[in-house]
């Protein structure tokens, strides 16, 4: 089996820390968009964050949205890019966070984009504080005793906000092991097969580990994301999915 | 006969490959590259070109040929 990581991504060295879900993700992306001959017409937009360094390491069309407003700017380019397939890359800080209302309001509206949402449990370029999905019982800057969940809740989970939402597709994969590495490579293009069907919202979250602000090696991370991390986000298809 | 090319200049030193490896033909040579990770190093003859390294690399280091 010849295997050779996309042109588009591998003309620069990515800038991300060693171990980083994020360069597997942009991989993912990028032969899907290869395999399915969109590569030329895919529009991304990008949010402020540690998924923006994607700026400088994939060759696709995009876009730099202010923060957490990444997914209502691809939802404003498919208004007037109706060919095209348009994506909108970001991190649970901006899906979950500063951008919670326009995630709400895609759901509820059902526009036909897609989002790939990258979920580290923490806020990751600020330097790793709580965010609204950190584990309960884990410690970040900004929790160093651990994550009260009575005080600041349980982890935000997208498919019980979405439960009552008609949207395209919903699914949740990992970007750690080979074998669901392949998993969400499938979603992911099942996710840009239903946008160019024009089903809707198409939303993959990827649950990817962050070495650098989890204080642990990657390989360490890797094991907590699997053991840990799956046990609150639930691996799966949650709508649109042939299982159910 | 070399059955995987790796670009070393690349390799951040993770160690996903090796963890990944089924036949454990991936492991942590003594050369280190510009960035001043320790990279990876691929035995050819052990390797089956099964693509799990390339899977999991976030950093684009193997090719499988």
């Amino acid at each position: 089996m010849k295997l050779k990581a996309p042109e588009r991504v591998t003309f620069n060295k990515s800038g991300f820390c060693p171990g980083c879900g994020h360069g597997v993700a942009g991989r993912l992306i990028a032969e899907v968009a290869e395999e399915m001959g969109l590569a030329d017409k895919l529009i991304t937009t990008v949010d402020v964050a540690c998924g923006s360094l994607h700026l400088e390491d994939w060759h696709f069309d995009t876009v730099m949205a202010a923060h957490g407003r990444t997914l209502v700017t691809a939802i404003g380019l498919k208004k007037v890019r109706k060919d095209n397939p348009v994506l909108a890359y970001y991190g649970d800080g901006a899906g979950y966070a500063i951008g919670m209302a326009e995630t709400i309001h895609a759901g509820l509206r059902n526009d036909n984009v897609i989002a790939i949402v990258v979920n580290n449990a923490i806020y990751g370029m600020t330097g790793g504080q709580m965010a609204p999905t950190t584990l309960p019982g884990q410690k970040t800057t900004s929790s160093p005793y651990g994550k009260d969940a009575a005080r600041f809740g349980k982890p935000f989970r997208i498919e019980d906000a979405y439960s009552g939402f008609d949207i395209g597709y919903l699914a949740r994969g990992a970007l750690v092991g080979a074998a669901n590495i392949n998993r969400a490579k499938k979603m992911i293009r099942k996710a840009f097969e239903k946008h160019m069907n024009n089903q809707g919202l198409c939303y993959v979250e990827l649950l990817s580990p962050c070495p650098t602000n989890w204080n642990l090696a990657p390989l360490k991370a890797k094991d907590f994301l699997l053991d840990e991390m799956t046990k609150h986000f639930p691996l799966g298809e949650f709508k649109g999915g042939d299982a159910k | 006969m070399e059955k995987n090319r790796t670009d070393v200049t690349r390799c951040k030193g993770c160690g996903y490959c090796v963890a990944e490896c089924p036949k454990q033909a991936i492991s942590f040579g003594d050369h280190m590259n510009a960035k001043g990770y320790l990279t990876i190093v691929v035995d050819q003859e052990k390797c089956i070109r099964c693509g799990s390294c390339y899977r999991v690399c976030p950093d684009y280091v193997f090719e499988i040929l």
